[in-house]
């Protein structure tokens, strides 16, 4: 394989970013769809070549590719170049994101459709492809440093997509300083790897770790610095804050950035360094202790949602704790295993919610019911993305979650919130269907909710062609995606070769169910697919007794702990703006501000003086050079 | 033998047909934009000469007056790029002296192939020449448009030019009375063959170093040499500012880093001699430069001041050079995409002025207010290289700081670099008054600024390779490494 063809790969979303920006926005901005087609075309190249590189990358021994290296800048000992590092990790992930945003745009077309920033959201949307394959791919710190802030940048320009939506506009906010907030320690945890190792380089990273040149304390405060950066983009507790949010952006960015791809950033990045957090006994605890509870954390909240698309969110950050418990418990294989498993999932179950908005008007679960004869394509990719995120046999998150129960089984604490995290999900799951397709249909929206374009007047109806495709198509990924590890295939790919037990595919995927942890886990999501059954569709169970025995819980779930209340009144209101900006606020007005205007009417008052040196006098000029040359010789004799 | 070292020249004498072609043209032409063409055409293919010789050995012609070494190529391409684009930006200014295009073209052609052979040059007789050669027709532009500014102008360039030049001659006199010898090798090596303390103890050796320095400095426009800049800079036509503000800079720092390190470089303690004497001098440049500009009302005087500071920040790289005594190229591959960097910015603000100031018929800053609505693609561009200039990303300003800095820091220079970072804060003042008159400012008339299409272009170019050297700095830095390497041999 040339080795250009990752570089194109890369820039094949920027070219269409810039024929979109450049080309199409000023002169064709009347025929709209040729932004979509133009995207569209870009993606699935870039997906076919993934796919080729995918090819060779498992052809290749070692299962790495050598990419020559593109000098950017050398200053003295510091060399920053452009290259990229494609090993199994990236190419898995090269996959991931490329087939997932090929099916978001395909999907776009139909969603958007009509939109006044029909060009707008293309553009943006390849900027943040573009941005994502250069994470991915790249070969150090600093130019993953550079994407790992586009795809925020990315993110904050399709959240607040519908800027005049002042919620959008908060919520953009929110989810841009948040990230912020953890990206200070990725920054941190950067300079400190310069300063001790003068590298960037991530595979010398990896070999010092490896070689114990970089160790002890300096490692465990660089590899959580490096786990401060992804539990922000990955939102992990306590900055999962802005994902629910960010819902606010349109469904199929919901899908793309924060349910498969960027999200999963966060995840990737400590899965890229994870020699160095294999190397910190404490790093490595500090990750799995953090995901397994952000997992069980956000599952409780979205035990209660009403708002399907926020089930959704709070289930996407309940799913990549637990992906971070199995990065943090059982290694790389196991935590991207269930990244790949849970992009074609979690991107199918966000575009199923897009499609019912689009047949409904609302993201409200409270007005839908009944859509299950309406809408019967969406009803079932939805209910096959749900089986397979509650992981039941043999779909697809099956196989990952059950991976990542099974490495969490030596420390108790993080098994049994596993599995209580595998029964509210089975649970919530079964209620966001039972709510939303099952019984009466119960109006849909209110008629001033529409904002984008849903016919009320019809009643509920299947989405068009162009928003079905990509479901079916994703559902079959998430039906087969997760077969990929019956033999060990997969996680012998990822580098796991030595500890994995190969076997036969029939064995394997029957033998499972001899194992007593699959069982149980099966059987815990049975159950609260049962429960869920019995509450909201047989109502066997009032769901408002349930409620009212459980008052003090619901109304902690529902206010989500009140860490949006925590966060806003009183570490913003009182700590920072009361206390510390305020201080800072009279220090910088008299002090620093006083010396500042010094200094600057100091320095204006010498130009004003030194300018009358400047007579226009031929002869003075003349005699200035020649005193010029007496001082200096005079100086100079002096000192030297 | 002859054939071979014409072939070697053949980028000089191609600009010196091509100019004499212009004058020649003009008498049987009517159709004065045929000018323009030769005399890009004649760029051109100077310009082809010189990409053809690209990447030689360095080789010594005409009796080792010459060197035709990577160094110089690189330098000829710097002053060939600036000079077409100073002609295509001319072009809109032309109407001010019709008449005498073609001895305009000319003049511009001769001066870059004076400065040229002062790249080139490898005997301090062969500098004296060319230099004249150059400035000689530098006095002619700058007054060229024959009103009482501009003929003041000329007239106090060319005053000052003869004391400065009789400076040079004085220190180049004064070493070869102490060595025997104009060509800087062998200076060089009589230099090595003395023992240091005889070195230490000659005040004649010390004396020719300060007074070629002064010489120099004149060219560069350092402190305490820079008086004729502002008075000059004002009364020439934009364009001639423009070169000179780029070109002629250029041209002296060629020189200067030729000699300085050629001939003065030849032991380590003459070397960081004469780097800290550049030192001191670079931090009361910076700061004159940098302080006075800030209450200039005039752009061009302003740009005066602002290139006087720029030479400051070229002086850092200078000195880095003479404390590095040999021992590392950092500095001296700095100090050339410095240079490169520069040239392409002033020119772009310079060439933007050139279009605002037609049409306004004033220099003055306030009048340029609301210029972001009047001319925006100007506005863009002028933003854009005053960015460059203060030294912010992404453009070449920033990433050559960077790179004369560190080599600065590198070799014991952390108070020069201090001082002239403190001045990049200063220079951030009155560099973005203008862009804050440009864009915030509502425009005292709504009539659009006109501009030529051979402006754009020049103008689009010098923005482009702005934004490419701040981008992309490996492969220029690349290019600069290449040329400095003739000198490690020494």
């Amino acid at each position: 394989m040339p080795y250009q063809i990752p570089w194109l790969i890369f820039l094949l979303p920027v070219c269409s970013l810039l024929i979109i920006a450049f080309i199409l926005r000023p002169f064709f901005n009347n025929r709209p769809k040729l932004g979509g087609y133009v995207t569209i075309a870009a993606i699935s190249t870039a997906c076919a070549l993934s796919l080729w590189v995918l090819a060779t990358v498992i052809a290749a021994p070692g299962h790495k590719l050598d990419i020559p290296d593109f000098q950017w800048l050398v200053i003295g000992n510091l060399n920053v170049h452009f290259g990229l590092l494609i090993d199994s990790l990236t190419a898995v992930m090269l996959v991931v994101v490329t087939i997932v945003s090929l099916m978001v745009q395909i999907y776009s077309q139909g969603y958007m459709d009509g939109d006044s920033g029909y060009h707008r959201y293309f553009a943006f949307m390849s900027l943040f492809t573009a941005c994502m394959l250069g994470l991915i791919m790249a070969d150090n710190l600093v130019l993953m440093f550079l994407f790992w802030e586009g795809v925020g940048l990315g993110s904050y320009l399709l959240i607040g997509f519908w800027f005049h939506r002042p919620s959008a506009a908060n919520a953009a906010k929110k989810a841009f300083i948040v990230t912020r907030l953890g990206d200070v320690g990725f920054l941190v945890a950067i300079l400190l790897l310069f300063a001790q190792t003068g590298t960037f380089d991530t595979e010398e990273l990896h070999a010092l770790a490896i070689a114990g040149t970089l160790g002890g304390t300096v490692l465990t405060w660089v590899a959580i610095g490096i786990f401060s950066g992804a539990a922000g983009k990955s939102a992990q507790f306590p900055l999962h804050v802005w994902l629910p949010d960010a819902m606010e952006g349109p469904t199929p960015v919901s899908a793309l950035i924060h349910a498969a791809t960027m999200v999963a950033a966060g995840v990737f990045l400590v899965a890229r360094f994870h020699p160095l957090f294999e190397h910190s006994e404490v790093a490595l605890t500090t990750v799995a202790i953090i995901g397994g509870f952000t997992a069980i954390f956000a599952a409780s909240m979205g035990l209660v949602m009403t708002d399907i698309k926020r089930v959704l969110a709070y289930s996407t950050i309940s799913q990549l704790g637990y992906m971070m418990l199995g990065l943090g418990t059982g290694g790389v294989a196991i935590g991207i295993f269930h990244l790949f498993n849970h992009a074609f999932f979690k991107a199918l179950l966000f575009l199923g919610a897009g499609s019912v908005n689009h047949g409904t008007g609302t993201f409200d679960m409270r007005q839908m019911g009944g859509l299950r004869k309406a809408m019967p394509w969406t009803y079932a990719t939805f209910l096959i993305g749900s089986l397979s995120l509650a992981g039941i046999w043999p779909l697809s998150g099956f196989w990952s979650k059950d991976e990542i129960v099974a490495s969490a089984l030596d420390k108790p604490i993080l098994f049994y919130i596993a599995m209580l995290t595998v029964f509210m999900t089975a649970f919530y799951m079964f209620r966001a269907i039972f709510l939303t397709f099952e019984g009466e249909y119960k109006g849909g929206a209110p008629a001033e909710h529409g904002s984008h374009g849903p016919n009320n007047s019809y009643g509920p109806h299947e989405s068009s062609k162009v928003m079905v495709i990509p479901l079916v198509i994703l559902s079959v990924l998430s039906v087969f995606s997760g077969w990929l590890n019956v033999t060990g295939a997969f996680s012998s790919f990822m580098g796991h070769g030595g500890e994995v037990e190969a076997h036969g595919f029939i064995q394997g995927f029957f033998g499972v169910l001899s194992h007593p942890v699959p069982l149980i886990s099966l059987a815990v999501a049975a159950l609260g697919v049962f429960l869920a059954y019995a509450m909201y569709s047989a109502r066997w169970i009032s769901a408002e007794v349930m409620g009212r025995i459980f008052k003090p819980m619901y109304v902690l779930f529902s206010r989500k702990y009140w860490m949006d209340e925590l966060y806003e009144n009183v570490i913003v209101k009182k700590v920072l703006i009361n206390g510390v900006f305020a201080v800072l606020g009279l220090f910088d007005e008299k002090a620093i501000d006083g010396a500042i205007n010094g200094v600057a009417n100091g320095t204006v008052a010498a130009g004003r003086e030194l300018r009358r040196l400047q007579t226009g006098q031929l002869q003075f000029y003349a005699m200035f050079i020649v005193l010029g040359l007496v001082a200096i010789t005079v100086c100079y004799y002096i000192f030297a | 033998m002859i054939l071979k070292e014409l072939q070697l020249l053949t980028p000089e004498l191609s600009l010196l047909v091509f100019a004499l072609l212009v004058i020649m043209l003009d008498l049987f032409i009517k159709q004065k934009k045929v000018l323009v063409v030769v005399s890009i055409a004649g760029i051109l293919v100077s310009a082809g000469f010189t990409l053809s010789l690209w990447g030689i050995h360095a080789t010594d012609i005409l009796y080792a007056m010459l060197s035709v070494d990577q160094y110089a190529l690189l330098f000829k391409l710097i002053f060939l790029v600036a000079a077409g684009l100073v002609i295509l930006a001319s072009q809109d200014y032309i109407s001010k002296f019709a008449q005498f295009q073609s001895e305009y073209y000319a003049l511009v052609l001769i001066s870059a192939l004076g400065m040229m052979l002062m790249a080139a040059a490898q005997d301090l007789i062969a500098v004296y020449v060319s230099l004249e050669l150059s400035s000689i027709s530098l006095y002619v532009l700058a007054s060229f448009l024959k009103d009482q500014k501009s003929t003041e102008a000329g007239l106090k360039y060319l005053l000052l030019g003869a004391v400065s030049s009789a400076v040079l001659l004085y220190g180049m006199a004064l070493v070869f009375g102490l060595t025997g010898h104009t060509c800087m090798p062998c200076i060089a090596d009589s230099l090595k063959g003395m023992p240091i303390s005889n070195i230490m103890q000659s005040p004649a050796l010390l004396m020719g170093l300060i007074l070629i320095v002064a010489g120099f400095g004149f060219k560069i426009a350092s402190v305490p040499f820079q008086m004729w800049v502002p008075d000059v800079y004002e009364g020439a036509p934009t364009p001639v500012t423009a070169y000179l503000s780029v070109a002629s800079k250029a041209a002296g720092f060629a020189v200067i880093l030729r000699v300085l390190f050629v001939v003065f470089g030849a032991t380590a303690w003459l070397s960081q001699d004469w780097g800290l004497l550049i030192a001191v001098l670079s931090a009361i440049t910076m700061m004159v430069g940098n302080v006075v500009a800030l209450s200039q009302s005039n752009i061009k005087r302003m740009f005066g001041y602002s290139s006087i500071a720029q030479a400051g920040y070229l002086m850092v790289g200078l000195a880095a050079v003479g404390m590095a005594a040999g021992s590392d190229a950092l500095g001296r591959s700095g100090l050339l995409f410095f240079l490169m960097s520069y040239t392409f910015t002033n020119l772009g603000a310079f060439i933007a002025i050139i279009a605002i100031s037609n049409k306004l018929n004033s220099d003055q800053i306030e009048d340029y207010t609301g210029m972001s609505k009047r001319a925006p693609l100007l506005a863009i561009a002028l933003t854009l290289c005053l960015v460059s200039l203060t030294g912010l990303p992404p453009t070449a300003g920033l990433i050559a700081k960077i790179y004369i800095f560190n080599g600065a820091v590198n070799h014991g220079l952390l108070w020069l670099v201090i001082i002239a970072v403190i001045n990049s804060v200063i220079s951030a003042f009155y560099y973005f008054r203008i862009v804050k008159v440009m864009w915030m400012g509502a425009p005292a008339s709504e009539e659009k600024v006109p501009s030529t299409w051979a402006l754009r272009v020049a103008l689009s170019l010098c923005c482009l390779f702005v934004l490419l050297l701040g981008v992309l700095p490996a492969g220029f830095m690349g290019i600069a490494q290449a040329a400095v390497k003739i000198f490690t041999g020494s």
